[in-house]
């Protein structure tokens, strides 16, 4: 006869939480209720860090974008979740350019995206200036992903140093669609969003239904300034994005673009950086909202920091501040500085530029401080260790 | 030839001092790369330039020319101009 009682539910899978910085990585272990965090680093102290993404094909291996004040960008590997770290043989670089040409040159890596599920060991980053850059040997190798990188169309659309962010233009938002190894998208601030169907020999822009700041033209690529773009694991036709000028969703195969974030309460708006998405639910979405008033602050607005998320695909917005600072907090949440992992309920993270990092295990209603005093937080990833 | 090598770079020789040949800057580079891997990129581009923040002397005197030729005596000094907070 069976035991009685209930069934015993399945242990979730234990829950690491990855803070790049400007100065350094951190690791940060859940145990797994995702109650206590124990830190692990400084890895890299004193190299400026933008991203460290951990391959959710095996659970233990972690790229890291990184360079210092004075070195040259490069990308570390380890597969041993940071006990060891080895550097990329020929990390993401632009080809030599003819003679008598100005080549471009990688000021950093920005962003890393691990590669389909079926293709081991395909990584893409994206780089600033932009670029586009694929790996096949798990990071230890990067080519340039000519189909956009050297495309004249694209070129112009990518501008010069001066129409990108304060600290450089960004390639981001690299997406892989789940179903289709040959399906990608990507983000460039400034120069709107685009996908390829045939792994980047060839781009179109998905801009229609984008606002861009009053008084430019919205038909110019340029003025495009995608913040963050997220894919809906469980509905991969449907793309979330908070862009410079507002919350937006796209359910393909339709190409236009709505401005969810009209449904934002007004006094806060629907500016910010970071989009996160639910792992099941495509209905459901995180914004961490930043001030776009005046001169573009981009701060919390009013200094009282929230998340805010809907539930009904962006037809309403419920504000979620529970345990966060109530006033007195101007804090700013980069666009790679939230994350939410695959547990039931959803547990949310966020890292600031003032050097905190928060978590949530109940999808954003109470939130509780994991760490303070860290150097300037770049970027969150919460991966399921193996 | 000897070369001192500043400590950030450290990571890659393990050494402020080693040794690498050739008959010009950038063939030191290049053999400096071969004995230590991943070096070169850190303080020279894609587009063969030096990075912003490095600074290359020998015997005391700047260059700036990767093509100035060297001799089995001279002395490279690879510097780091440490700038930012």
């Amino acid at each position: 006869m069976p035991p009685r009682g209930k069934a015993a539910r399945p242990r979730p899978a234990r829950v690491a939480v990855l803070v790049a910085t400007r100065k350094g990585a951190w690791i940060f272990r859940g145990d797994g209720a995702r109650r206590s965090w124990r830190a692990d680093g400084p890895h890299f102290l004193g190299h400026v860090l933008n991203h460290l993404v951990l391959d959710p094909r095996d659970g233990r291996t972690l790229l890291a974008a990184a360079k210092t004040g004075h070195l040259g960008p490069t990308v570390f590997r380890s597969s041993d979740m940071g006990r060891s770290w080895k550097e990329a043989e020929r990390p993401p670089a632009f080809p030599k350019a003819p003679e008598g040409e100005k080549g471009r040159v990688v000021d950093h890596t920005f962003w890393l995206t691990p590669g389909h599920p079926g293709e081991p060991g395909t990584w893409y980053a994206g780089t600033s200036p932009h670029g586009l850059f694929r790996s096949g040997d798990g990071g230890a190798t990067w080519e340039p992903v000519s189909g956009l990188n050297d495309d004249p169309q694209y070129r112009e659309w990518m501008g010069g140093a001066q129409d990108g962010t304060p600290n450089g233009p960004k390639l981001h938002s690299v997406i892989v669609d789940p179903r289709d190894p040959a399906h990608l998208y990507l983000g460039m601030s400034s120069g709107g969003v685009h996908e390829s169907r045939d792994r980047g020999a060839t781009w179109s822009k998905l801009l229609r239904g984008l606002e861009v700041v009053e008084g430019f033209d919205p038909s110019r690529v340029q003025f495009h300034d995608p913040h963050c773009v997220r894919i809906c694991p469980t509905a991969p036709d449907r793309l979330w994005q908070q862009n410079h000028c507002g919350i937006y969703r796209i359910d393909r195969p339709s190409d236009e673009w709505v401005r969810v974030g009209r449904n934002m309460p007004a006094r806060v708006g629907d500016i910010g950086f970071p989009m996160v998405v639910h792992p099941r639910d495509p209905d459901s979405a995180w914004v961490f909202p930043m001030d776009g008033t005046s001169v573009w602050p981009r701060t919390s607005p009013e200094g009282k920091p929230a998340a805010y998320r809907t539930r009904n695909g962006g037809r309403s917005w419920t504000r979620l501040d529970g345990g966060l600072p109530r006033s007195g907090a101007w804090w700013t949440v980069k666009r790679q500085a939230m994350a939410a992992d695959a547990g039931e309920p959803v547990g949310l993270y966020v890292g600031t530029s003032s050097g905190e990092l928060w978590a949530s295990r109940d999808e954003g209603r109470r939130w509780g401080c994991v760490a303070r005093h860290l150097p300037e937080i770049y970027a969150v990833e919460a991966a399921a260790l193996a | 030839m000897k070369v001192l090598i500043p400590s950030p770079l450290r990571s890659y020789t393990g050494e402020r001092e080693v040794e690498a040949s050739g008959g010009t800057l950038a063939a030191v580079l290049a053999d400096l790369d071969r004995r230590h891997p991943g070096l070169r990129f850190r303080i020279v581009d894609e587009q063969d330039r030096m990075r912003p923040h490095v600074r290359f002397f020998v015997n005391g005197e700047q260059v700036f020319d990767l093509g100035r030729p060297l001799a089995p005596s001279d002395e490279l000094q690879i510097v780091q101009a440490l700038s930012g907070g």
